[in-house]
């Protein structure tokens, strides 16, 4: 280019680009952009840990301050990833470590984070800042004590879903007297104790607190004084919320509560006893994001207290809510934006309460800005789809999860193929789609047709034949995750889409109808791809013929090659050779 | 291929069958992974049908408590543990559950007690308690002065929240109560070395 701007100018327009897609679109446009991007970028996210290596990103962007990592696929929530599998952020921090010493942030989900990892963390950034561990797991309460002594600017701690080694609660102790900058603390998971008394000190004396998720074992009757010390809070996860019942807590929790002006945003609420729950009545009418996911509160009390709050606009909920609730907030919740029904009894078949299909078919009715649901339930009709489907074609995120697996529409006893098809039809903006019930191939090639800015798939229990994943593979173009378990997809819709599975994050599937043989093949093929195995029998690979069914089988893409720490029940296809040449 | 013996695979048999059917294994808490391996040789040779039809596939479990409700799939339904273990704790029907109910136990005695720590207010209250549920007696005088246990036989001390065992009495009352997770009646030698100071 004979004529352009001077880089300054570049970097400073690049820097309003929040996006990190747009940012790499950017750094694709020409070398000097590219080199522009590369040393003005101050934010990266790894989606998949095992996508790239540490040293790459290390040396291509010197100059980063926040970084964002993703280990485990997402079926690991569920138990389906065996133990030692990966995701160990290890070797991340130690390349951070001797590279980024003004490392600000560190936000991680699904890693393995060990107490060495924290400490090596609390030493080696002396500007560390915000530390969140989602769903992590690995360290114990020792190693919080390091980061609690040792970042002397931490602003946020967030623990959320993490499993912790829980030796004490001593550590919170460990946060200087000295220290007041904390903002965000979330040990919502935590099991053991903390000293209320260090924590009401805390509290006490960090003046831009605006966040505070407490754990279970925090009684009710001391959430009063915290709440006293910090009026300024934005965000507040109560720990349990039963005691018994006395006028004096009662009336000072309710004045504690009265004077949280600024409050948005509810959680907690373990073990909850209906009559404390009028304390929390005076700030309903600010509040925009409430979690009764753990809260075994009943009607009406549950939506009582749901229907003191207008402006909702995320509820996760668990289904003691019942149609009539959600009708209750279809009614009164107008701005309403996430739905989450989690069930209370997930592995009992049998309803245990009054919800059904109807009550998602109220909300989709009643709330004109919902985009996200996430919904359990034992029943479900293609009717019941179709309307949901017309009354909110802004879906942006439909989870729908049917107890029993291969549930038929239960009037007409048909696969709810037809239902699912006008959710992908209308919803023309849908990014993220989970499938429930009976379905066959028929659904899959609508979703093909019509899901074209579909980013992740999840399937369980459905379809006939390679024809339906190969649908999906072929026709969701804009696919990036894909997990599926227990269906029966298998090598021909594979080894036909091989190039689609480089243009996406990953693909997992358990117990499908995958080969070894294809498995290998696709290894062989697709040097960018890392095709692994999961397989504990504990034979070596070798013993598997290529006509055998795999368990368990994960492909990314990956600059990085085969990783080097898998565990022994892990095997790499890119090293296997199919057996007419081993032979 | 793996065979681990009629057992196993009739463990990881794929069956037809409603929940609830009397052959279903108990209900469990959330499945260690190496417990629900599929029969691989069932996977390979087994037909479509076969496999389309069945709804559910057997667990080997030997940890369950519950009485039979579902047969369980590995990974379904899709619930984070977290959240199956929170609901399953037990539902407090009422609140005075929840109170302060520590475990006692004296060196020397057969088995422990409990007592419920909120039934006091002050130290000798508790002293006295002490006394009366095990027929002992922690030294002269009403317990009313702050030398409890000059010249006895015996020292209560108690485990608080950070796992540390501390002699009874030294903190305010309130803290006590609300930092004591059980008590434990030392005697003889042990005891002597607390009671002297």
């Amino acid at each position: 280019m004979a004529y352009s701007f001077p880089e300054e100018v570049l970097e400073h327009v690049f820097s309003f680009l929040s996006s990190e897609r747009d940012r790499n679109a950017v750094s694709l446009v020409c070398k000097s952009w590219y080199d522009i991007d590369r040393w003005s970028r101050r934010r990266v996210f790894i989606g998949n840990c095992y996508a790239v290596s540490p040293g790459t990103v290390v040396r291509r962007f010197p100059e980063v301050r926040s970084i964002e990592i993703k280990g485990k696929p997402h079926f690991a929530d569920f138990n389906l990833v065996p133990e030692g599998w990966g995701g160990f952020v290890l070797p991340w921090i130690a390349a951070m470590a001797g590279s980024y010493p003004w490392l600000e942030e560190i936000r991680l989900k699904r890693m393995v984070v060990t107490d060495h990892c924290l400490e090596l963390i609390s030493k080696s950034f002396k500007n560390f800042k915000v530390l969140v561990l989602n769903s992590c797991e690995g360290f114990s309460t020792d190693g919080l004590a390091a980061i609690a002594s040792n970042c002397r600017n931490l602003r946020e701690l967030d623990l959320r879903e993490s499993e912790v080694d829980d030796l004490s609660g001593h550590w919170l102790s460990h946060f200087p007297d000295t220290y007041t900058s904390l903002v965000s603390l979330n040990i919502s998971c935590l099991a053991s104790e903390v000293s209320i008394s260090a924590l009401e000190r805390l509290v006490g004396r960090c003046p831009n607190l605006r966040s505070l998720r407490l754990n279970r074992a925090v009684p009710l009757d001391r959430l009063a004084g915290l709440l006293r010390r910090a009026p300024q809070l934005v965000e507040l996860g109560t720990g349990t919320y039963t005691a018994e019942l006395r006028p004096d807590v009662l009336s000072s929790l309710s004045g504690a509560f009265s004077g949280l002006k600024e409050l948005r945003s509810l959680s907690g609420f373990w073990d909850v006893v209906p009559a404390y729950l009028p304390a929390a009545y005076s700030v309903c009418s600010g509040i925009t994001s409430l979690n009764l996911s753990y809260a075994t509160i009943q009607n009406p009390d549950l939506t009582k207290l749901v229907s003191q709050c207008p402006n909702l606009q995320q509820l996760w909920v668990l289904d003691y809510i019942e149609d009539s609730g959600l009708e209750a907030l279809a009614a009164s919740c107008k701005d309403l934006q996430e739905l989450r029904v989690f069930p209370s009894e997930p592995f009992v078949a049998e309803a245990n309460v009054a919800l059904t299909e109807q009550g998602l078919v109220s909300v989709s009715e009643g709330c004109p800005k919902l985009h996200s649901v996430l919904y359990f339930c034992r029943q479900m009709t293609n009717a019941a789809l179709i309307s949901i489907a017309q009354n909110r074609p802004n879906f942006t995120r439909f989870r729908l999860c049917i107890i029993e697996p291969r549930s038929p529409d239960y009037l007409t006893l048909q696969p709810l193929d037809v239902g699912f098809g006008a959710i992908v039809e209308h919803c023309k903006g849908l990014r993220r789609l989970s499938l429930a019930g009976l379905l066959t191939d028929r659904v899959f090639e609508l979703i093909g047709t019509h899901a074209k800015k579909l980013e992740m798939l999840s399937v369980a229990f459905a379809g006939d034949s390679d024809l339906g994943l190969h649908h999906v593979l072929s026709g969701c173009e804009s696919l990036r995750k894909l997990e599926i378990m227990d269906c029966p997809f298998g090598d021909k819709a594979l080894l036909s889409n091989v190039e689609k599975l480089e243009t996406m994050r990953s693909l997992w599937m358990s117990t499908c109808s995958v080969s070894f043989g294809a498995c290998r093949l696709l290894g062989r093929k697709m040097q960018r791809l890392n095709v692994e195995v999961i397989d504990e029998s504990g034979d070596r690979p070798e013993t598997r013929p290529d006509n055998c069914l795999v368990e368990k089988l994960y492909v990314y893409r990956s600059v990085a090659g085969p990783r080097l720490d898998k565990p022994n029940y892990v095997w790499s296809m890119e090293e296997e050779s199919p057996e007419l040449i081993r032979s | 291929m793996d065979f681990h013996g009629n057992e196993n695979l009739r463990a990881t048999e794929l069956r037809l069958g409603l929940p609830g059917t009397p052959d279903d294994p108990p209900k469990q808490s959330p499945p260690a992974n190496k417990s629900n391996k599929r029969g691989f040789l069932e996977m390979a040779s087994g037909s479509r049908s076969e496999r389309s039809e069945s709804g559910a596939s057997n667990v080997d479990n030997r940890e369950s408590t519950v009485p039979p409700t579902k047969t369980q799939i590995v990974g379904w339904p899709p619930i984070r543990s977290y959240r199956k273990n929170s609901l399953q704790q037990p539902k407090k029907a009422d609140a005075n559950a929840s109170g302060t109910f520590v475990k006692v136990s004296m060196d020397g005695a057969p088995y422990l007690r409990k007592m419920d720590l909120k039934q006091y207010k002050s130290y000798p209250e508790l002293l006295k308690a002490l006394e009366n549920m095990f027929t002992f007696s922690i030294g002269p005088g009403d317990h009313s002065e702050r030398d409890y246990y000059k010249g006895s036989e015996y020292a209560p001390t108690y485990e608080d929240k950070d796992g540390d065992w501390m002699l009874v009495g030294d903190v305010p009352w309130n803290m006590f109560i609300s930092s004591c997770k059980r008590l434990r009646i030392m005697r003889g030698q042990e005891a002597q070395g607390l009671t002297c100071l």
